[in-house]
């Protein structure tokens, strides 16, 4: 269900980076899979933790660390994992390494854990993590595994600053914590609340599948 | 009946490949985090040492020195250097002039969700609480949080009254949440609405901390007050 739209969008350089199955494997999660965008999945985190850019990219790093660890144990691991206990194995692991990535946070910095707070746990649950190790890491290479969650995180945090950098900017006047419009401007402050969440992931969704479209038709 | 055999076995062997499979990868997982603990554990003791430093700065308004006590078992404080484990600690606050400005105590509680840490700061001069810091919180982010963000909310914290009775070994009025708007009294603590458990939850903990430790600082102010001057 995944690869439906895989014969459609093959156009202009995206194409041309297409040569090897490898460079596949890593392009498609950044833009004609994105998990975001165009598989709509990990909604949660994307729509809770992208107030500001600067905790959209550590969210984003943080769940593309989580990805990369667990798709490549679960790929290093699969001819070793029964079917009937694999969903309890990836939960296990993904688990585990989401504890990991907490204690790492909190010893980079506390100020960080403290602004992501309830939602590094969740990362746990984001479907975006087990539908990868189910959909992808079970059945490939441990390579191929690499490339396709390096691929998918990125992607993730990609769509994830796209939206934390407009909300951040609309509603705070600001890009990273550097106030970067005049002192004169009024913020829109519903863009940081949970609300601008929903409106702009609306907006970017209808840009992202408007110039999809455009391109399919060209 | 050989073929019920044959499946019986079959059966075994597969309960028995996925026993190996999930204690293995039980035990792989349990030994990374594990690791992971060790690891990190220094780097996050001294950033949470670093963020209490902070804190403590924050809650006592003008204060400029810091110095360290330890509750003995007997109701006695004593200087203690740097961090003691395990020990009951309150942080006293000095301005320019060495004079005491305030007590910083921490405090912890059950919230909405875990457990609730929190930092607050004594002016033994007025008996009254004047600073207030959320050290650690898991609580809902957009509701429970308020509790540290909600400025009105942080604004009962700049002189919560904390007075003790004419005997000095309790406090007149314990400090209590009471619901958003309903504030009356200089020991209310004014709820918000939407973020109600966490809200009371402040209320519990600070009310159990002060009534436990105002008596305590208060008879041992003179401890606080000496140990500066001395220097």
């Amino acid at each position: 269900m995944l690869n439906k739209t895989k014969d459609k969008a093959e156009t202009g350089f995206l194409a041309s980076l297409k040569d090897s199955p490898s460079t596949d494997e890593f392009i498609k999660g950044l833009w004609r899979e994105n998990p975001v965008f165009v598989q709509v999945l990990g909604m949660c985190p994307t729509l809770a933790v992208s107030n500001t850019a600067g905790n959209a990219m550590a969210m984003g790093l943080a769940t593309t660390f989580v990805l990369l660890m667990s798709n490549m144990l679960v790929s290093s691991l699969r001819n070793f994992i029964p079917k009937q206990v694999r969903i309890a194995s990836y939960i296990l692991i993904i688990a585990s390494f989401v504890t990991v990535t907490d204690y790492m946070i909190q010893a980079i910095s506390v100020d960080l854990h403290k602004a992501l707070g309830a939602f590094i746990s969740l990362i746990v649950v984001n479907c975006l993590i087990l539908g990868r190790a189910e959909a992808f890491a079970s059945k490939n290479t441990i390579g191929k595994s690499f490339l396709d969650a390096l691929g998918m995180g990125l992607g993730f945090t990609f769509a994830l600053l796209c939206l934390g950098a407009v909300r951040e900017l609309v509603g705070n006047g600001s890009l990273f914590g550097y106030a970067l419009l005049p002192g004169s401007y009024q913020e829109w402050v519903v863009m940081i609340l949970p609300a601008g969440g929903f409106f702009t992931l609306a907006i970017w969704l209808l840009l992202f599948n408007g110039f999809k479209a455009k391109s399919q038709k060209a | 009946m050989s073929e019920k055999n044959q499946s019986n076995t079959n059966t075994g062997a597969n309960s028995m490949k996925m026993l190996q499979a999930m204690v293995g990868i039980g035990i792989l997982c349990a030994l990374m985090i594990v690791l992971a603990f060790e690891g990190t554990m220094p780097r996050i003791e001294q950033n949470k040492a670093e963020a209490l430093e902070k804190a403590i700065f924050k809650v006592i308004p003008g204060m400029v020195a810091k110095k360290t006590f330890k509750l003995n078992a007997d109701n006695t404080f004593v200087p203690v250097e740097g961090a003691e484990k395990d020990a009951q600690l309150v942080y006293a606050g000095y301005d320019e002039q060495g004079k005491l400005v305030g007590v910083a105590v921490e405090a912890s509680g059950l919230g909405f969700a875990d457990v609730l840490r929190v930092l607050y700061g004594y002016e033994p001069e007025k008996q009254q609480v004047v600073g207030f810091y959320v050290l650690e919180s898991k609580e809902t982010p957009g509701l429970g949080d308020k509790i540290e963000k909600d400025a009105a909310f942080l604004g009962n914290f700049s002189a919560l009254d904390v007075a003790l009775d004419e005997g000095g070994d309790a406090l007149k009025n314990k400090p209590v949440t009471v619901k958003h708007g309903e504030k009356a009294n200089p020991w209310e603590i004014d709820g918000i609405t939407g973020a109600t458990i966490s809200s009371r939850a402040i209320g519990n903990i600070m009310g159990a901390s002060t009534e436990y430790w105002m008596p305590l600082i208060h008879k041992n102010k003179a401890v606080f007050v000496q140990e500066k001057s001395e220097q």
